[in-house]
C-alpha cells in the first residue's frame, strides 16, 4: 500500500516505546473525582444536582439547552460533596462537582445488547451520540454531536477516523486500535450513518503496524472503509493535514472539513459511540497515556473522568524525583497544556498525561533570528513563522493578518525546529489573541454606534 | 507558577511553559560549530599549498574577528557571545579569500571591517544583510587592490624568498586566453585565494555540511548549476573564445561561495521560490562579471548583490497558505 502524507511538517523522536506494547489496564476506582462543568468546545453545563444529592454513575448531573455543547455524568456512585471553582487542566479555574465515591462499580458490559446499526435512524444516532456526552476525544473535544449535524445544503461522502496518533509519547488510540478493533470500526459505521456518508477511511501511521493488522482483520472483506496507511511525521493528525494526506482534498482558509465533504472523528470517539449505543455507557471514562521520562512506569490506563493527575500518576509509580524538576502536561509535548499543579482531574478530552524531565525541559533564552528558512521549511500550513513570530511579539495585527497569521494551527512545529530557540508559537497565539480583541473593540464599538 | 510536587520530602517543582514543550537539538552554536568543521578541509589544504603563511592569516582574521565582535557586543551592552562560532566563520571565510601573501595588517583590517561593519552595526548575528566576509573581502579589493590582486604559485611561499608572483587561472583566461589544467583547479595546485583553489577540500566540507542537513541542497546546486548551463551556452557556441563549464566552476571562488557564501543563512532567503531566484541570478552575475567584466573573477559581487534583494524576495516570494484558492464543495 502506497504510504501517504502532507507537505512539511517535523520528525520528532517519538518515545512511544514506553507504552505501545502494553496493554490497557484499568486504573483503580478513585475515591474522589473532581468533574468540572466545561469539558468540552461551546457553552458549559448548568447544575442538575446539588451538594449532598447521591449520584449513580452513569447518571447525567450538567447539562445545557445550547447547541454547541455536551451533558456530563456522574464518573462513579456516590454523594455530592461540593460544588466549587476547582483547578482545569485547561489551565484555569472552572466550576466543577466533586463527588466523594461509595466504592461501588456498575457493571455496563451486563446489560449489552449488540445493535443492528441499519436499525438506527441518523436522528436516533445523534441523539443518543449527544445524550452520551460524547466528545472528539482526541483533545479537542468539540461536541460529537455538532460536528454529525452538517448545515443544510453540505453534503457528507467520508467519514475519516483519526488513528494518526502523531503526538510524542501517546500511544492510547494505538492500543485502543489494537484491542479494540472490533468497536472502532463499529463505531465509524454509525459516524457514516450518522452523516450519510458511504465511504469510511481510518488514517493511521506506519510506525503502528499492529495496529494497522487488527484493523485490517476488523474491516475483512467490506469495501465501505479503507484503511490509509501515513508516513509517521508531525502534525499527521491535524485534521487538514490528514484529509489532504488521505483524499488530496484541501480544506479552504477559513472553512471546516465538512466544507469539502468529510467529517474527521478520532478513534476514541468511534468507541465512545459503540459503548453509548450497544452498552448505553455514557462518556464517563477514557483510556489515558501516562508516559515520559518523569513517570516511573508509564502505561495506558482506562480512567474515570475526574480522577486528579495525581492519583494517576500515582498508579503508574509516581513521579521519578530523582530526575529534579518537572513539567507535567495535559496531553503530548507538541500541543500539551502545561499544569502548575497535580489536583487537576482528567478530562473527557485528556488523551495523555505527559511527564518531562528538567533536561528535557525547554531553555528560556532565545537567541537573535538568523534566517535559517527552518521554521518557513515546517509549517504546514505555509506560513512564515519567522516573521508572524516578530508581528505577534510586537502586537503588528494588521501586518499578523496580512501574513495569514489567524490560518495557523498551533502544532508548534516552528518553535521545534527553531536553532535560536525562539518561542515563535507563543508569540503567534500572542498575536492572534490581540487580533481578536481587537475585532471585539470594534464590534462592540459598532454596537454602541 | 510554580507548585510542590506530591512526592514527599522531595523539592521537584513543576516548570510551566506554552507549547510546544519538546524542541530540537539544534541550536546556533551547533550549526555555527559544524560549519566551521567543514571548513578544516580547505584550511588544510590551503596550508599544503600555500604553507606556513596561510596558517598565519587564518588565525589572524580569526582573531580578530573575535576581538571585534567581543568588543562591539561589550560596548552595546550586549550578551558576549563570541563562543557560538559565527565570528569564527567569518574571520574563517574571510582568510580563505585572500591571496598567500597578503598583508598581516591588511587581514586585521579587512576583518575588523567584516565583523565590525559587515555584522555588528547592523545589529549583530541575524540582522546584517551582506554576508561579512564578502563584505571584508570587497572593502580590501577597495583598499588593497594590488595586493588582492598578486597572488602566488602554490608550495613557493617558503621555497623562495621572492615567491614567484603568478595570474590565477580565471585571470589567465580572461586576459591570456589560457586555461588552467582542469585536474590542477580539482585538486587546488593553482594560484588563488587560499581556500578557492582546492575544489575537493570544499566538496568534502559541503557535503559533510549537506549530510549534517544544515545546507539546503537548493542553494549550492542552484548556483553551480546556473554557472555551469550559462557558461556553458556560450562554451558551446564558441569553444575557442569561452571556457567551458567545468573551468567555471572549479576556477576562482565558486565552489567557496557555493557551498559556505551562497548557503549562508542569515543572508540568502527563506523562502524555495525567493532561493531559487537568489542562486539562479546571482550564478548568471557571477558568469556575466567573469566574461565580460573589468574583473577576473565575479562570484563575490555576484553573492553581495544578491544580498541586497534578500528582504526583497522574502516578502514577495511567500509559500502559498494551505487551502488558499482552494474550493468548498456543496
Amino acid at each position: 500500500m502506497a504510504i501517504k502524507t502532507f507537505d512539511r511538517g517535523i520528525h520528532p523522536s517519538y518515545h512511544k516505546e514506553l507504552t505501545s506494547g502494553g496493554r490497557i489496564e484499568r486504573a483503580a476506582l478513585p475515591k474522589l473525582v473532581i468533574i468540572p462543568l466545561q469539558q468540552h468546545a461551546g457553552a458549559p453545563c448548568e447544575l442538575l444536582v446539588k451538594k449532598g444529592d447521591l449520584v449513580q454513575e452513569g447518571q447525567k448531573i450538567a447539562d445545557v439547552k445550547a447547541f454547541v455543547s455536551a451533558p456530563i455524568h456522574a464518573s462513579i456512585s456516590g454523594k455530592v460533596k461540593d460544588i466549587d471553582l476547582a483547578d482545569h487542566p485547561g489551565g484555569s479555574r472552572a466550576m466543577a462537582i466533586t463527588i466523594e465515591g461509595d466504592g461501588l462499580m456498575r457493571d455496563w458490559v451486563a446489560g449489552a445488547v449488540q445493535t443492528d446499526i441499519s436499525a438506527i435512524s441518523a436522528d436516533a444516532l445523534r441523539d443518543i451520540i449527544r445524550e452520551a456526552g460524547i466528545v472528539g476525544m482526541g483533545g479537542a473535544a468539540f461536541p460529537t454531536s455538532v460536528k454529525l449535524s452538517p448545515p443544510k445544503g453540505k453534503t457528507i461522502d467520508t467519514v475519516i477516523l483519526n488513528g494518526c496518533e502523531c503526538e510524542p509519547f501517546l500511544t492510547a488510540d494505538h492500543r485502543i486500535m489494537v484491542e479494540e478493533a472490533g468497536a472502532v470500526i463499529w463505531g465509524l459505521r454509525a459516524l457514516m450513518k450518522a452523516v450519510g456518508a458511504g465511504a469510511g477511511l481510518i488514517g493511521i501511521e506506519e510506525n503502528k503496524p499492529d495496529a494497522i493488522d487488527a484493523l485490517d482483520k476488523a474491516v475483512g472483506s467490506s469495501n465501505d472503509i479503507r484503511l490509509v496507511i501515513l508516513e509517521t511525521k508531525y502534525p499527521q493528525g491535524a485534521e487538514k493535514m490528514l484529509i489532504a494526506a488521505a483524499m488530496g482534498r484541501k480544506v479552504p482558509t477559513g472553512k471546516l472539513p465538512l466544507d469539502v465533504g468529510v467529517v474527521v472523528n478520532n478513534v476514541g470517539t468511534a468507541v465512545a459511540i459503540y459503548e453509548a449505543v450497544n452498552l448505553k455507557k455514557p462518556l464517563i471514562e477514557r483510556v489515558v497515556t501516562i508516559s515520559g521520562n518523569g513517570v516511573t512506569a508509564p502505561k495506558n490506563l482506562r480512567v474515570r473522568v475526574g480522577t486528579t493527575f495525581e492519583e494517576v500518576i500515582g498508579q503508574c509509580g509516581g513521579l521519578k524525583t530523582s530526575e529534579g524538576d518537572m513539567e507535567v502536561l495535559n496531553g503530548g509535548p507538541m500541543m500539551g497544556i502545561t499544569q502548575s499543579t497535580l489536583t487537576v482531574p482528567v478530562i473527557k478530552g485528556t488523551s495523555g498525561i505527559t511527564v518531562l524531565t528538567a533536561r528535557q525541559i525547554k531553555p528560556v533564552a532565545y537567541d537573535p533570528c538568523i534566517k535559517c528558512s527552518s521554521c518557513v521549511e515546517v509549517c504546514p500550513m505555509g506560513l512564515m513563522p519567522y516573521r508572524l513570530g516578530d508581528y505577534g511579539r510586537a502586537h503588528r495585527t494588521d501586518d499578523l493578518k496580512a501574513w495569514d497569521a489567524l490560518a495557523c494551527i498551533e502544532c508548534g512545529c516552528c518553535s521545534y525546529v527553531c536553532p535560536a530557540k525562539r518561542p515563535l508559537l507563543h508569540w503567534i497565539r500572542v498575536g492572534k489573541l490581540k487580533i481578536r480583541e481587537e475585532a471585539a473593540k470594534a464590534a462592540a464599538k459598532a454596537a454602541k454606534a | 507558577m510554580e507548585d510542590k510536587a506530591t512526592t514527599q520530602g522531595s523539592a521537584t517543582k513543576l516548570v510551566v511553559s506554552s507549547s510546544p514543550h519538546f524542541l530540537t537539538d539544534d541550536s546556533i552554536p551547533k550549526i555555527m560549530h559544524t560549519v566551521v568543521m567543514a571548513l578544516i578541509p580547505a584550511v588544510v589544504a590551503s596550508v599544503y599549498f600555500f604553507g606556513f603563511r596561510a596558517l598565519l592569516l587564518v588565525a589572524v582574521c580569526i582573531g580578530t574577528s573575535l576581538v571585534t565582535e567581543y568588543a562591539f557586543q561589550k560596548y552595546r551592552n550586549k550578551p558576549i557571545k563570541i563562543y557560538d562560532g559565527s565570528a569564527i566563520i567569518t574571520g574563517l571565510l574571510l582568510a580563505l579569500t585572500l591571496p598567500a601573501n597578503f598583508s598581516i595588517f591588511g587581514a586585521i583590517l579587512g576583518s575588523f571591517f567584516a565583523v565590525g561593519v559587515g555584522k555588528q552595526l547592523f545589529g549583530g548575528l541575524g540582522f546584517n544583510i551582506f554576508n561579512p566576509a564578502l563584505l571584508g573581502r570587497a572593502f580590501l579589493m577597495a583598499t588593497y587592490p594590488v595586493f588582492m590582486t598578486t597572488w602566488v604559485s602554490p608550495r613557493t611561499v617558503e621555497a623562495a624568498v621572492d615567491a614567484v608572483s603568478t595570474a590565477t587561472p580565471l585571470a589567465m583566461m580572461k586576459f591570456e586566453h589560457k586555461i588552467a589544467p582542469l585536474y590542477d583547479l580539482f585538486i587546488g595546485n593553482t594560484a588563488g585565494s587560499l581556500g578557492e583553489t582546492s575544489v575537493i577540500a570544499i566538496l568534502i566540507g559541503g557535503l559533510y555540511l549537506r549530510y549534517k542537513g544544515y545546507i539546503n541542497w537548493k542553494l549550492p546546486l542552484g548556483y553551480l548549476g546556473t554557472i555551469a548551463v550559462f557558461s556553458g551556452i556560450f562554451w558551446l557556441m564558441d569553444p575557442a573564445k569561452y571556457p567551458s563549464p567545468l573551468f567555471h566552476l572549479f576556477a576562482g571562488g565558486a565552489m567557496l561561495g557555493a557551498w559556505f557564501m551562497v548557503t549562508d543563512m542569515v543572508t540568502s532567503p527563506v523562502t524555495p521560490i525567493g532561493q531559487w531566484i537568489f542562486v539562479i541570478v546571482a550564478g548568471i552575475l557571477a558568469v556575466v562579471i567573469r566574461l565580460w567584466g573589468g574583473l577576473p573573477e565575479g562570484v563575490m559581487y555576484s553573492i553581495l548583490f544578491m544580498n541586497a534583494f534578500v528582504p526583497l524576495l522574502n516578502k514577495h516570494t511567500r509559500p502559498r497558505v494551505f487551502g488558499a484558492g482552494a474550493s468548498a464543495r456543496g
